[in-house]
């Protein structure tokens, strides 16, 4: 199984493993990860489960795609290249050691 | 405030429970609802859930969130009275439970229209998980369904039993899909899609019965013809639960109607999401919506206010229905639309909906990038007028920096 790690904005980190499958979104739910707030159930509607992949695990995630950049361009914190909406993320066996950082806000 | 108690478990009763204790509060919270289990998110029923069946990814929060964050969920639970000379609501088991602040978060039942045959137990309806799960069964042996109501749910519906082969009919009352919420070119839209993944689709029928055909069933319509199939899928609307609300002796119209800070008219109790009625801010109309947006910003605007932070409800309403790979978008609120501007290129659909010379509304049709805008446009600007997108030439990112 993946190992996942949320890191908070205040620093905080949360260590899940996730089941293959899954997407990023729902794996944070799952466990109980405080600040990703998914309202729309991960139809990409709300831009509420905004991450930011860490490092070189972008070339595992892939970037968002136009959909999503639009999507994310109304997320309320800052948007950066290793943006993504967590509910686009599938997680996948490569994606072992995946490290995310959580926006301070996402309403 | 000592205890806050709300009657529903739904995303709207959930979200103010999560709110609260964002916000702080330190009080007792207890949820009450009529289903078994925790608070779920419904959308996925009518879309991913019949194609995964996954019940645990519909759950809004696992189980030890509501125990770190001491909400108290009583499920299977059906509340039959409000006494609000003593603060308390009644259970169907004669419990008591006091409140000092009580929500109504009771949302909406299916309509159930006056068609003859509906008890028959190939005839389904969707609402609930426990709706879903028996559809979702239903599904695997599916050949032919009726759709009875061309609406976001029935779409949505059809769309995902089309793709795996079910042949469908939908059967519509209004001259048009969607009519309530969409634009006539937006559903038209949508009966050119539906038809082209091969629905049939009848408009302007009302079903007046279900019958027995030859091995299977049938649906007659007002006109005379039958439409058969094995299965009935009733998706004919929503119905506000507003009953105990108006026994309790508060305002109601067609909903709870509560004020700008979704206060009901006695101050102890507010009431939020499919259930109430209240003033839309960006149109200023009044307004029930029956929607995930309206639910989570009206309990995000009481949590504020019981928290002693009152800020009168503003939220931009939004929307959503995907139907197979269609995405349908809708920001701002436009039942008095008088006048359209399409706008079609790439595939991608937008229509401009005016109520005399405000912007109303903008629907989309796979164009994330203007839906995102024109909430945005609504958020800042609020009003809107009809001149700004002219001299903008219908650019919504130009809109954006002037408005």
């Amino acid at each position: 199984m993946p190992r996942i790690t949320f890191i908070a904005a205040d620093g905080a980190e949360t260590v899940v493993d996730a089941g293959e499958g899954d997407s990023l979104m729902q794996v944070a739910r799952a466990h109980n990860v405080d600040g990703i707030l998914a309202e729309c159930g991960g139809e990409m509607m709300c831009s509420t489960c905004h991450v930011y992949v860490e490092g070189d695990w972008l070339d595992r995630t892939g970037p968002a795609d136009e959909d999503e950049r639009d999507m994310l361009d109304f997320a309320p914190c800052e948007i950066t290249d290793a943006s993504r909406l967590s509910c686009q993320v599938k997680i996948t066996d490569d994606m072992d050691g995946l490290v995310v950082r959580l926006p301070e806000r996402q309403v | 405030m000592e205890r806050v108690v709300v009657i529903g478990t739904g995303q709207g009763g959930f979200q103010l429970a999560a709110s609260l204790r964002q916000e702080g509060f330190t009080g007792r919270i207890t949820l009450i609802g009529e289903e078994p289990g925790l608070p779920y998110q419904r959308p996925p029923l009518s879309k991913d859930y019949l194609k995964d069946g996954n019940d645990a990814r519909l759950l809004l929060r696992p189980p030890d969130f509501y125990e770190q964050q001491r909400i108290e969920i009583i499920g299977s639970t059906r509340v039959t009275g409000i006494d609000r000379t003593t603060m308390e609501v009644e259970t169907g088991d004669g419990a008591r439970i006091a409140y000092d602040h009580l929500v109504l978060a009771t949302g909406s039942r299916n309509r159930i229209p006056p068609i003859a045959g509906l008890d028959r137990p190939e005839v389904l309806a969707l609402r609930t998980l426990s709706d879903a799960r028996v559809l979702r069964d239903r599904v695997e042996h599916m050949r032919r369904v009726v759709v009875i109501g061309g609406g976001f749910i029935g779409l949505e519906f059809a769309a995902v039993a089309r793709a795996r082969g079910i042949e469908v009919a939908i059967v519509e009352g209004a001259d048009r899909l969607m009519g309530r919420a969409v634009a006539p070119m937006t559903s038209r839209h949508f009966l050119d899609v539906h038809r082209g993944w091969g629905s049939s689709v009848h408009l302007g029928q009302f079903a007046e019965a279900v019958t027995d055909a030859e091995g299977s069933l049938a649906v007659r319509l007002r006109n005379g013809s039958e439409v058969s199939g094995d299965t009935i899928v009733l998706a004919a609307g929503v119905i506000a639960n507003d009953a105990i609300a108006k026994e309790a002796g508060l305002a109601t119209d067609d909903g709870i109607v509560v004020d700008d800070l979704l206060r009901s008219s006695d101050p102890n109790i507010s009431a939020l999401g499919d259930c109430c009625r209240f003033v839309e801010p960006v149109s200023g109309l009044v307004a029930r919506l029956e929607s995930v947006q309206a639910a989570t910003d009206h309990a995000r605007t009481i949590a504020a206010r019981l928290v002693g932070q009152p800020k009168p409800y503003a939220a931009v309403p939004w929307f959503w229905s995907n139907q197979g790979d269609r995405k349908l978008q809708i920001a701002g609120y436009a039942p008095d639309a008088d006048d359209w501007h399409v706008a079609e290129a790439d595939g991608k659909l937008t229509v401009f909906c005016f109520a005399g010379d405000r912007l109303a509304s903008v629907e989309t049709v796979g164009n994330a990038g203007a839906h995102m805008a024109a909430r945005r446009i609504f958020a800042n600007a609020g009003r809107v007028p009809r001149k700004l997108l002219e001299t903008a030439d219908y650019d919504l990112n130009a809109v954006m920096a002037a408005a």
